[in-house]
């Protein structure tokens, strides 16, 4: 049985439709990427799962009930990390982490103390006085010292550095190696590549595509600029190979193309052939993947209709 | 213009374009109420009437609620005006000028908001100078739309004094929003700046009243207040200008405080800077209760501070009472009339008011804390919360719990001390029974301002603002209910009506019942409606 089942998902606001017939699912032990521009439902989705929405229409189901009449029973089996944290001004981060645990029942203080240390936060400081990644280090902190069987986190490294997000990283891969299943929200394509074994994409409030990663290799493609020394002119003519151009200066070749990512590695082998000096490959965007395959509207139609 | 300045003219024009409503509101209310009041003193009083209420402006009870008692023999509604009325335009125009002055320099700050334009072209003291701008603007504005009102409603009026009276309010208003500058700057919280020039305003009505009561006047102690340096222009009556010149001085000083103490702090922080706490939450902190009662114990501490010092000083006017009373009645034989030659009775009827003043007090706490809940929502905390094994109603039950029995503990310390105040100076009638009967009644009052309030966050969260109307309602009701002529079942909706002569002719015990009821009622509807609406975050 799934943890999450959604089918079929309408939620409006006002005459704005945020959800659109969304379909979503995560399995036992899955890393689920929940992967979609800003406004596209990823938040309100989640909201829905966490009973503080009702569904205008669908099927919702989290551990097989219903999230708004089972809310309470339910989240005694789940961990939560919003989009945007806001916490309570006057405690301090670990009163924050200690209140929000033990709301979850026994609280671990040796697992806290680890926690803390691998995301470097302070506790003592007045959650006021933290900025925006601190805050969202206390609700990470929080999330990942309680033992539940599923994580729900909603953009949780905005804000984070990049040592952060390596630390969050490691963390959600030792969650998958304990078995527990999370869904993890997010608008950054390589983030969700790094993170995650299966990706369902929302765009405009309604799943475009759903699968493991390699079966989305076929979306992506990552942009190369390449200088060599050969002769680079077949290039263009590989498979999977893109809007090349050729650029000759002081003898030294660049040459710039996008690759499906399903060719990438027959390509950089074609390259390495040509003695390469320079080369640079960019990782794909969600937005350059909207683009190509969905037309510019990266937009939801709520933002559509909203006069805002 | 100094390069810290820069700027100015544009923020203003951003403050009055997103204020724009708000403070049309503030102008019509605010006129609105001073020209209805001035039309009732003109057209429902007669001389005889201005006679008898000139002789109740007499006694402590009027010039607590009222003024220094300028004018008193020869009492026209332009002198009532003046004499009663300049107390309640100067807290309403000093509330307004608090609200504004926080709003827009230290929550602006608070929210992150600010750094976005002082990052911009603008200098570190602009958006203080272009918010007391903004503000002098309204003020003046207020201020003459309400003294032209004046003349215009009453013909004979001399337009100069109601100029005077009127400009000398506002400029007493600026001088609390001086002061609420200095506050922004001394700590990093929006509302422990409000809470702080609040109480700061509070204070200098204890101390004109304590001022006026020792002498017709005002007596040297009563200088010692913003407050009265509006009364003393003895607007209608014998006008002078100068003691205005003491607010013109007090707003020059407050200003040059707060622009030296803002240089000497960090943006975003306060004079106080933050210590460290705890790493790991004591073994209390479990619970949707603990927590509620962590995040209002500190304002339930310091109001209840504010009050029982406040209530307590008021109890030690009443010995002031007897002497009074005796010099009154022998000099002024309608006030015998009025109420009997028994002092007793004067106690009585001042403490009734007093009881009033306390309740609407504790109706403001309440409602305060009752629109907790929704800042917990639209701030995003509930969805953290909820999203934990945590129920609807049980959260809500721990917030309006600690609130309630806050506001309740707020209406027990503020009667007790006022007795304790009473007994101190040797007056000792009315009796402890007689106080307790007060609170008995007073409670379930209060927590009709917190149920109503609770309604509204189970059923319409957007309109939580209203709650303040009830609160507006009764105090207008208890304070001037008599002056407007009201049918009895207008003034009957005030929550306070049935308790409004709970020293004097006891509790009406059929309202009490009443209300109790209603608590009940809405008490429940809120936790009907909490339960089966969505939780929105950021709205
Ligand atoms: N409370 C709300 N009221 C009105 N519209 C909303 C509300 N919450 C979300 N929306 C709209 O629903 C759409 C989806 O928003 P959201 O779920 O927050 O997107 P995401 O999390 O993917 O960025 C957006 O167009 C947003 O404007
Ligand atoms: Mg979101």
């Amino acid at each position: 049985m799934n943890l999450i089942d959604i089918r079929g998902l309408d939620k409006s606001f006002g005459s704005a439709k945020a959800l659109d017939g969304l379909d979503l699912a995560v399995a036992p032990g899955e890393v689920r990427g929940f992967l979609g521009p800003n406004g596209a439902g990823k938040s309100t989705t989640i909201r829905v799962l966490l009973g503080l929405l009702r569904p205008n229409a669908g099927q919702v189901r989290l551990f097989g009930g219903d999230p708004w009449a089972g809310a309470v029973r339910l989240h005694r089996r789940l961990a939560y990390v919003p989009g945007d944290v806001t916490l309570w001004p006057n405690l301090t981060g670990g009163e924050a982490i200690d209140y929000l645990t033990r709301l979850r029942g026994a609280p671990d203080k040796k697992r806290k103390t680890e926690l803390l240390e691998r995301f470097e936060l302070d506790p003592t400081k007045k959650a006021r006085t933290y900025s925006k990644g601190n805050r969202q280090k206390v609700a990470l902190v929080a999330a990942f010292a309680v033992d539940a069987e599923l994580y729900i986190l909603d953009e949780p490294t905005s804000g984070l550095d990049p040592l952060m997000e390596a630390v969050f990283t490691e963390c959600v891969r030792e969650l998958k190696r304990h078995g527990r299943s999370v869904l993890l929200s997010s608008h950054i394509l390589s983030e969700v590549e790094k993170i995650c074994d299966t990706v369902t994409i929302i765009r405009a409030g309604r799943a475009v595509e759903s699968g493991t990663l390699p079966e989305l290799r076929h979306l992506t493609r990552s942009r190369v600029v390449a200088t060599v020394r050969g002769d680079a002119s077949a290039v263009p003519a590989l498979a999977g190979v893109h809007d090349a151009t050729l650029n000759t200066s002081d003898g030294a070749v660049t040459v710039a193309f996008d690759v499906d990512d399903s060719a990438i590695g027959a390509v950089v082998s074609r390259l390495a052939a040509l003695e390469v000096t320079a080369m640079t490959v960019t990782p794909p965007s969600l937005e350059e993947l909207f683009l190509r395959h969905y037309g510019d509207p990266v937009a939801s139609p709520a933002e559509g209709a909203a006069v805002r | 213009m100094s390069t810290t300045l820069t700027g100015v003219g544009r923020i203003a024009r951003h403050i009055l374009r997103r204020d724009r409503v708000r403070m049309l509101v503030w102008t019509l209310s605010l006129t609105a109420f001073g020209l209805y009041f001035m039309a009732a003193l003109t057209n429902v009083f007669d001389e005889a009437a201005l006679a008898a209420r000139a002789a109740i402006m007499s006694t402590p009870t009027g010039i607590v609620m009222g003024g220094p008692g300028y004018g008193l023999d020869d009492y026209t509604a332009a002198v009532a005006m003046a004499n009663e009325g300049t107390q309640w335009v100067v807290l309403a125009l000093s509330i307004m000028s608090i609200l504004h002055v926080v709003r827009h320099t230290r929550t602006e700050e608070e929210n992150g908001l600010s750094e976005l334009v002082r990052a911009s072209a603008v200098g570190r003291q602009a958006p203080a100078l272009a918010t007391l701008l903004t503000l002098s603007g309204l003020l003046v504005a207020i201020a003459v739309l309400t003294a032209c009102g004046m003349v215009a409603v009453a013909p004979t009026t001399s337009l100069v004094d109601a100029l005077a009276m009127m400009l000398g309010s506002a400029l007493i208003a600026l001088v609390f929003g001086a002061l609420a500058l200095v506050m922004c700057q001394v700590t990093a919280h929006a509302r422990t700046a409000v809470g702080l020039s609040i109480a700061a305003f509070g204070l200098a009505t204890v101390i004109r009243a304590a001022g006026d009561v020792q002498e017709r006047g005002g007596s040297p102690l009563s200088w010692f207040s913003p407050i009265a340096w509006a009364q003393q222009t003895r607007a209608f009556v014998d006008l002078r200008w100068w003691p205005l010149l003491l607010a013109a001085g007090a707003v020059v000083v407050l200003l040059a405080t707060a622009a030296a103490l803002a240089t000497r702090r960090d943006f975003g922080a306060g004079l106080i800077a933050p210590r460290p706490g705890r790493a790991d939450a004591s073994g209390m902190l479990r619970g949707p209760f603990a927590l509620a009662w962590v995040q209002q114990r500190g304002a339930l501490l310091w109001t209840g501070l504010g009050l029982g010092a406040m209530w307590f000083g008021t109890g030690t006017l009443m010995s002031t009472l007897d002497e009074m009373v005796s010099d009154l009645v022998e000099t002024n034989p309608v006030i015998g009339q009025l109420f009997g030659t028994d002092p007793g009775m004067f106690a009585a009827g001042f403490l009734d008011v007093m009881m009033m003043f306390t309740g609407v007090c504790c109706a403001a706490y309440a409602v305060v804390m009752g629109q907790r809940p929704r800042a917990e929502e639209s701030g995003g905390r509930l969805e953290l919360t909820l999203s934990a094994p945590l129920g609807r109603s049980r959260w809500l039950t721990a917030q309006l719990a600690v609130a309630g029995l806050g506001s309740i503990a707020l209406l027990a310390l503020s009667t007790y001390a006022m007795w304790a105040g009473a007994v101190l100076v040797g007056v000792t009638d009315p009796g402890l029974d007689r106080y307790t009967a007060a609170f008995a009644g007073y409670a379930p009052a209060v927590l009709a301002f917190l149920a109503l309030t609770a309604a509204l966050f189970g059923w319409a969260p957007r309109l939580i603002g209203l709650a303040w109307l009830p609160v507006a309602f009764a105090f207008v009701i208890g304070m001037f209910g008599s002056i407007f002529d009201l049918p009895d079942w207008v003034r009957a909706l005030s929550p306070l009506h049935g308790v409004s002569a709970v020293f004097t002719d006891g509790v009406d015990g059929a309202g009490v019942t009443v209300l109790s009821i209603v608590v009940t009622a809405l008490a429940g509807a809120s936790f009907l409606g909490f339960r089966r609406r969505q939780v929105i975050a950021g709205s």
